[in-house]
């Protein structure tokens, strides 16, 4: 059911939304570095703390077993939440740690005559772990290209893709174009050629349904704390996870050790889960779905495509602006990437820091993509359930005081 | 950050950088980058008697304090010799900006300082630079 969402109503659950920057009222526009924290989520870590503390599957006493329930109980609710199984979950410290699982449980064993397939807007944590697979297996690392608008060019990956294909790793939304890329069409490009499929969703699970049955890939990344959970929490879904060997093992990842011969791992996800994971991280997430689906995430999906809409619009209006990504606000997520004029991203950020408004500047992890459009750098305004037109508006008249600063 | 930081030195700096550009046959040519914003900055440095500094430009791209700061630097080591340059430090390039810096501008605002220094100890290593 979709209803209209009351951001200024959610903005009281964020403490941190009612700091002034600079006398300045804060405008949180960098929601793709990070997202803020609703006082549920950091209540639920509070919480833990002071009543259930204790590590998780070892010990027998009521504390350990308490802290052991909330812990599995969050990785059904994470489950529950992107339509897997409990065991497809694997709890990771980020994103990047996620696919970089991938990469060495996986990736090192393709063959140097096989090939991996990625796109020119990945992130750098979706673009190194292949490289680094590349240089050390030999597999030829094969980069699909972008439209002038932004979107991903779908002949090409197809092209691209063969028999040799062994993975292909795309990103749901990129983090600067904000393109939602049709990962379900590329799934059906990979099956067709055999190859797994790995998506990295960091910027798609906190801002739109996801359903891993629908999108039918084998490979999942998140990470929590962009989806107003904690830091110290990434998701990585496995759709078959009995096939993939563990990476980091260690204490929790056992069945049995010998000392002459390898060890019997524990059943997924246990056996990816080496050392003690950040359990209050962990309860924290899952008091964060909570959180979301009580807004309901085609909520916060609409919520954010007709702000989105509206950022667009206003910003057209802005003197010496550059827009990168796709106006279309059907294929894109809530990020929008700009330049005005030639002025550096740094000083654009820092003039708006002055007025309270945080945005990122730089070339967001996606170097590759930099040199694609063929700027240094660029800034980014990213929205979540919390933002409002006031904000965007905020933002419009801070980006005209630049260039009332940089007026020569 | 308050907008001191856009103080009318500095943009008048940045606007109209101070020996911009390239000293032919040059003793010195270094360049680095920044790659947390992408600022870089090349300076080429003509020495007389292998020390003092007679002409030193620089050209690059970057936000404007790392501009401003590298077009402040040219006018404050040209006469100085290399010894002295190397001595200059942190708070020396703070003073010639007075303007407030953050922790994350640091890196901008050093840039030009950090590329002549190691300029000139690559020069004390290999000798007068050569065109490749």
């Amino acid at each position: 059911m979709t209803i209209k969402i009351s951001a200024e109503k959610i903005r009281e659950d964020f403490p941190i939304l009612k700091r002034k920057i600079n006398g300045k009222k804060l405008v949180y526009l960098d929601n793709a570095a990070t997202s803020q924290k609703p006082k549920q989520v950091i209540g639920a870590i509070k919480y833990f703390y002071e009543n259930h503390n204790a590590n998780i599957h070892r010990g027998i006493h009521q504390l350990s077993e308490e802290a052991t329930d909330a812990f599995e109980k969050a990785r059904e609710k994470v489950a529950k939440f992107i339509n897997a199984k409990p065991e497809q979950i694997i709890f990771t410290k980020n994103t990047t740690e996620s696919i970089n699982t991938v990469a060495y449980s996986y990736g090192l064993k393709i063959k140097s005559s096989d090939e991996i397939l990625t796109t020119v807007m990945e992130h750098h944590s979706n673009f190194l772990p292949w490289q680094m697979v590349s240089q050390r297996t030999g597999a030829k690392l094969k980069i699909a290209d972008i439209e002038d608008d932004g979107t991903l060019k779908i002949k090409e990956v197809e092209s691209l893709s063969s028999k040799k294909t062994k993975l292909t790793a795309v990103t749901h939304v990129s983090n600067v174009l904000g393109t939602i890329n049709p990962v379900k069409e590329i799934g059906k490009i990979a099956k067709e050629n055999n190859s797994l499929f790995l998506v990295d969703g960091a910027q798609a699970a906190p801002h739109i349904p996801v359903d891993m049955k629908d999108i039918g890939c084998d490979f999942y990344a998140f990470s929590s704390h962009k989806m107003l959970g904690p830091t110290g929490v990434g998701v990585l879904y496995v759709k078959d996870p009995e096939n993939l060997d563990p990476f980091l093992v260690g204490g929790g990842t056992i069945k049995e050790v010998f000392l002459d011969k390898e060890a019997v791992w524990q059943d997924p996800p246990w056996k990816f889960e080496g050392g003690t994971p950040d359990i209050s991280g962990v309860i924290g997430f899952g008091a964060t779905i909570d959180y979301l689906n009580k807004i309901g995430m085609e909520n916060i999906r609409k919520h954010e495509e007709t702000l989105t809409k509206y950022a667009l619009e206003q910003l057209a209006k802005v003197k010496n602006i550059s827009i990168y990504g796709p106006r279309n606000t059907k294929v894109k997520g809530g990020v929008i990437a700009f330049n005005i004029g030639q002025i550096h991203p740094h000083d654009v950020a820092a003039i708006l820091d002055s007025e309270g408004i945080a945005v990122r500047p730089g070339h967001a992890c996606c170097k590759p993509l930099m040199s694609r459009l063929d700027i240094l750098a660029m800034c980014r305004a990213s929205f979540y359930v919390y933002n409002t037109e006031e904000d965007v508006d905020a933002l419009v008249s801070g980006l005209e005081k630049v260039n009332k600063v940089f007026k020569k | 950050m308050s907008l001191d930081m856009y103080a009318e030195n500095i943009m008048d700096h940045f606007n109209s950088p101070r020996n911009k550009g390239e000293v032919k046959d040059p003793e010195i040519k270094h360049k680095e980058f920044n790659p947390f914003c992408g600022d870089q900055i090349e300076v080429t440095v003509k020495l007389k008697n292998k020390k003092e500094i007679v002409e030193i430009k620089f050209q690059g791209s970057g936000c404007s304090i790392s501009q401003a700061s590298a077009s402040m630097l040219t006018e404050l080591v040209k006469n100085k010799t290399t010894e002295e340059v190397k001595k200059l430090t942190k708070e020396d390039i703070l003073d010639l900006l007075n303007i407030p810096i953050g922790p994350v501008r640091m890196k901008c605002a050093l840039l030009a300082l950090d590329t002549l220094q190691n300029g000139i100890k690559v020069y004390e290593k290999y000798g007068k630079h050569k065109e490749k």
